[in-house]
């Protein structure tokens, strides 16, 4: 097979860029380096070194059990809830390494949203959902907090659904609506960092959209990386792409390229549906 | 078709031999719960909530023994209660796969077992004996104990049901683990553990034998908790195995309390589960 027939069967479609219209320089904001992930004796990830830009998207996409969930989650260290993992190597966050031993994990955490596969509303009002994160770090007199619980419920596209209903227990909203109220509670306390495994994974193709434009607009502020499954959804919404495979980085390059050009046979096979 | 035949028989025939097992089953306990309706309604009046226990041959109620199995059942909540939530939370929280949680674990579940009586004696040595009298104190403290491993349990099974994905969401917005414990996971596992206390009361409320070697009984009122205190369990035992009628009447009366109080309380408990987070 040769590459042209890979171009013309994935289409990038990026609503937010017009044609031939460049997007500003990009920072970087984190660089993994030579990274190993362990789960007591299985080394799942190998020698991982690749960087994230700030106000940009990137998606890492591969097979299932490939590692790129494992990846997301050394990057707020959420894996040190559980006995028996641990990640070797660098992470460097504005040139600081946050692998380091001692590192106040509640603090780091704070600056790094996550937003899972499943829906995760904590079991309380709708309101207090979003202002518990607030609550952690910041004392807020009542009035700002219900400002700051109001903005992140319209940058999350949820305001009109639950503004009558702010009371009510998050459980009740459904599975998409539970989706934008966790993206919500991430952005609320103002990370730099999102982190999104799978966001879309469990919803509609109405409520996947809508995430989708939602990650759009969020891309002006945020460095944000997602895990997906759905190549569409890696082409559509990140500016760049890392194909995992096997706990090995196989491929890492703008998301064009990669879904063009891609310089990894493995890539372009996986890309183009023949494995996988 | 002769098979056919054949198999609709033995259908029949098993079907017929699992309602019978279950009639006879539910025979006794239809059985025990008509007498004691029979007796014990009869024998429910206003007095019982008004008189203390009378010497034979006078009229009397049960008052004390009301007051005093309130008394010891709370205050064996009040001790039980918060010592089993903070035990359960150890063991759903802190120590899953740890050597130690499992030994905890199989400990608590000897314990949730054990013989009341062997709980009964067991204060009895470690308070009675050292204070030199029966008290209050001590009936409440064995009725705690009873308490203690049915709450954790009750509470470790809550907190396992909690999905990790919810703790996993807490952490990541910067929460430090007692919050994301007292604020996230206690709230979702809160009808479970409500419905363990409720269901851990109506176990102690009708127990005897700790009573019978800690706080004995008390013919009078008494509010004195380092006395001996009236209690309805063994006010029971002594009038219904006594050869006076109008002893043998409050005994039925006070067996109808408590089997009326139980079972509220396991109503509620019902109650309580099937509005569970849980429900998906």
């Amino acid at each position: 097979m040769s590459p042209p027939a890979v171009r013309h069967a994935m289409p990038i479609f990026r609503p937010d860029l017009r044609e031939g219209e460049a997007q500003p320089a990009a920072r970087q904001k984190v660089l993994i380096r030579d990274v190993d992930f362990y789960y007591g004796g299985f080394r799942a990830l190998k020698n991982i070194t690749l960087p994230l830009h700030d106000k940009r998207v990137t998606a890492f996409i591969g097979p299932s059990g490939c590692g790129k969930s494992t990846l997301l989650r050394i990057l707020n260290r959420i894996y040190e809830l559980y006995p028996g993992q641990r990640a070797t190597g660098e992470v460097l966050v504005d040139g600081e390494n946050i692998l380091v031993p001692g590192l106040d994990l509640n603090l780091l955490r704070a600056r790094i949203g996550m937003v899972f596969q499943k829906p995760t509303p904590f079991p309380m009002s709708i309101y207090d959902n979003i202002a518990f994160g607030l609550r952690l770090y910041e004392k807020l007199p009542h009035h700002e907090l219900d400002d700051r619980v109001e903005s992140a419920l319209r940058r999350a596209a949820l305001w009109d659904e639950v503004k009558e209903k702010l009371g009510q227990s998050g459980l009740g909203l459904s599975g998409g609506q539970q989706q934008r109220l966790c993206i919500a509670r991430a952005i609320a306390v103002r990370p730099e960092i999102l982190l999104l495994d799978e966001p879309a994974s469990a919803l509609d193709p109405i409520s996947t959209q809508r995430i989708e434009e939602l990650i759009a607009e969020l891309k002006a502020e945020y460095c944000i990386a997602i895990v997906t499954h759905n190549m569409q959804q890696a082409a559509r919404s990140s500016d760049y792409t890392a194909f995992m495979y096997l706990g090995e980085l196989i491929e890492f390059d703008e998301t064009e390229r990669i879904f063009t050009r891609p310089k990894q046979k493995h890539t372009e096979d996986y890309i183009t549906g023949r494995f996988g | 078709m002769e098979n056919y035949l054949r198999r609709r028989i033995i259908n029949g025939l098993v079907m017929t031999l699992c309602m019978a097992a279950t009639g006879f089953g539910l025979l006794w306990l239809v059985l025990v719960l008509w007498t004691l309706l029979w007796n014990g309604v009869a024998a429910i009046s206003p007095v019982l909530f008004v008189q203390m226990t009378p010497p034979p041959g006078s009229t009397g109620g049960l008052l004390n023994a009301i007051f005093g199995s309130v008394v010891m059942t709370s205050i064996a909540t009040a001790i039980g209660t918060p010592t089993g939530i903070l035990a359960g939370t150890f063991l759903a929280e802190y120590s899953r796969g740890s050597r130690f949680g499992e030994a905890v674990r199989f400990i608590n579940d000897i314990l949730l077992s054990a013989p009341s009586i062997i709980v009964g004696l067991f204060v009895y040595e470690l308070m009675v004996v050292r204070m030199g009298h029966f008290s209050a104190w001590a009936g409440a403290v064995a009725l705690a104990i009873i308490v203690i491993p049915v709450v954790v349990r009750t509470t470790e099974d809550m907190l396992n049901l909690v999905p990790n994905a919810l703790r996993e969401a807490a952490a990541a917005l910067g929460s430090p683990r007692w919050k994301v414990i007292m604020l996230v996971c206690y709230r979702a596992a809160m009808q479970g553990i409500v419905t363990g206390v409720m269901l851990a009361v109506a176990r102690i409320a009708g127990e005897t034998a700790p009573l019978l070697f800690t706080a004995l009984n008390n013919q009078f009122w008494s509010t004195n908790l380092n006395g001996p205190m009236a209690n309805l369990p063994v006010v029971i035992f002594q009038f219904a195995m006594s050869p006076y009628a109008d002893w043998q009447t409050l005994a039925w009366a006070g067996a109808l309390l408590i089997t009326i109080a139980v079972l509220f309380l396991n109503i509620g408990a019902r109650a309580l589960a099937s509005w569970s987070t849980f429900k998906q």
